[in-house]
């Protein structure tokens, strides 16, 4: 019995030792990162005493501001605009017939599968080739193709579990097709819509390839201007952005999970 | 029926924005500068610069999905098994940096691993041999392992949570050990999720060039690393495209992996 209990609290001991040192290794680095951005000092080398001037710095920055603005604008309207496509598209595939469907999907999941950098580098060439010069503009289109597949993705297969009758009932009673639509269709696949916006938006947040290839050399997003500023040498203010996106990202995936679990609750 | 003109817009941006890349990229691939047809920029790939590039990618892509792999996959049994209520939290945790800029991620490393870095201060302290892998393969490896091991560890759990219960019981009542559960019944019912996680790990691996500038200073020189140069430093969009389609060729093989495999997309992170 003693031998066997031993067993058992050596095991679970492994386990948790396994978790802790997995944990180490993905948080060291974003800890390291935080102590950092209160440094006074330049180096990374020496604690010189506590100081909020990195943040002050970062700031007032201009470029980062407005890269900032960038990335945030680009991924709300890529994300927008990627799930009324996406949802529309989801429509029309449904009154199609089944092989041009599955030939769609099939398209649907060549940006998803594909290499980033294959796919900036497509588009970038297909915009000079057609004179198009690289601008905001080209790095919205870009973030929404590359969107359009999730929204699809998270939709399609609330299509599925649809209840037709519903929509038929709804059209026999009398009500329009777009009508019925926004009172029937519409509150049963939001789920997938909103979770098909909110992937969109982090998607296109997260992206460096894509950006760095079609963006041209007049704007930045967070991502191409940590990119250039780590090639010439990393300033504090990388530290102090770091830890205002981790502790942002926390704070509404924080957010995210309880007003998911209430509504879950609720539900049952 | 109308309903079908609401694909419209995504069929525009299927085009212009998938189906038209993919043909330009394929035509300058496949010619020279004056436009005439020619298999010179496939063919590159044999010279030593560009094959050492790519033998180097597919090799440190192959060391990064393995070590992902045999971290991710205990990592999956132990989520698995963690009580109900923690569940949650639990993964959450291991999931959380993925949401991180991975270039943040990746300078992270760059300020630990340096000569005078913190791991180095520390090993210096506690009178230890330093540390000196900024710079070489080894560097890359680690941020490759460090940004995509959430793209393995999600899809593994996904699978080993949906194997009923029951299996497993059964299994252990007929008289299997731990070992022969985990090789006869765990690991072949979660091979969904190891493949896809494998691809979702590799295929970055193998293209990418930020990690491998950052980390290997210049001196990595990956297959991403070339093309990137070919079309923002010495614009031979030629070479740079016959070089992409065959780096193509590799991710058109672990689709095909993903498609035998997968074929009920259980693996999927949707």
């Amino acid at each position: 019995m003693t031998r066997k209990n031993g067993r058992a609290r050596a095991v679970a001991f492994g386990k948790g030792l396994y978790l802790a040192l997995i944990l180490l290794f993905l948080y060291l680095p974003i800890f390291t990162l935080m102590v950092l951005s209160f440094n006074e000092g330049k180096t990374m080398s020496k604690w010189t005493g506590f100081s909020l001037k990195w943040y002050e710095e970062m700031f007032s920055s201009r470029t980062i501001m407005d890269a900032l603005g960038n990335t945030l604008t680009i991924a709300f309207w890529a994300a927008a605009i990627a799930t009324v496509v996406g949802l529309l598209a989801c429509i029309g595939m449904n009154a199609m017939k089944d092989r041009s469907r599955l030939v769609l999907m099939g398209i649907n999941n060549i940006p998803l599968l594909n290499a980033d950098i294959v796919t900036g580098i497509s588009i970038m060439m297909t915009f000079i080739v057609c004179g198009i010069s690289l601008n905001y503009g080209t790095v919205l289109f870009s973030h929404i193709t590359f969107c359009i597949p999730y929204v699809i993705l998270s939709v399609m297969p609330k299509f599925k579990q649809l209840e037709s009758h519903t929509y038929e009932a709804a059209l026999d009673l009398g009500a329009s097709p777009v009508y019925a639509f926004f009172k029937v269709v519409l509150p049963d696949i939001m789920p997938g819509v909103l979770s098909g916006f909110l992937l969109s938006f982090t998607m296109s947040v997260d992206d460096f390839v894509i950006t760095h290839f079609t963006r041209g050399a007049g704007i930045n997003t967070l991502s191409t201007l940590i990119y250039s500023q780590v090639k010439v040498g990393i300033r504090p203010t990388l530290y102090a952005l770091s830890t205002v996106i981790f502790v942002l990202v926390l704070v509404i995936l924080i957010v995210v999970n309880i007003l998911s679990n209430r509504k879950e609750t609720e539900e049952l | 029926m109308t309903k079908k003109l609401f694909s419209g817009p995504f069929l525009a941006f299927i085009l212009c924005g998938t189906i038209v890349p993919m043909c330009v990229i394929a035509f300058y691939g496949l010619t020279d500068r004056s436009g005439a047809f020619t298999l010179e920029n496939i063919l590159a790939i044999a010279t030593r610069n560009h094959a050492q590039a790519l033998g180097l990618s597919l090799g440190l892509a192959l060391i990064s999905t393995a070590i992902c792999l045999l971290l991710a996959f205990p990592l999956g049994l132990i989520l698995k098994d963690s009580k109900l209520g923690k569940k949650g939290f639990m993964v959450f945790v291991f999931i959380l940096p993925m949401w991180m800029n991975f270039l943040l991620r990746t300078m992270a490393w760059q300020v630990l691993l340096e000569r005078n870095g913190i791991i180095n201060i520390a090993l210096k302290a506690l009178g230890l041999p330093l540390l000196d892998i900024i710079n070489t393969p080894a560097a890359v490896v680690l941020g490759m392992v460090y940004d995509y091991l959430p793209f393995m560890v999600l899809p593994i759990y996904n699978a080993l949570i949906k194997i009923d219960k029951s299996l497993i019981e059964a299994a252990y009542d007929l008289g299997a050990d731990r070992a022969l559960v985990l090789r006869k019944v765990l690991i072949p019912l979660s091979v969904p999720g190891i493949v896809s996680g494998i691809t979702m790990v590799f295929v970055p691996s193998l293209t990418t060039f930020a990690i491998s500038t950052m980390l290997g200073g210049g001196k990595v020189n990956l297959i991403g690393n070339i093309i990137e140069q070919e079309f923002t430093v010495s614009s031979n969009w030629n070479l740079g495209a016959g070089l992409s389609l065959v780096m193509m060729v590799f991710i058109i093989i672990s689709m095909a992996l993903i498609e035998k495999f997968d074929r009920e997309g259980e693996g999927n992170m949707i």
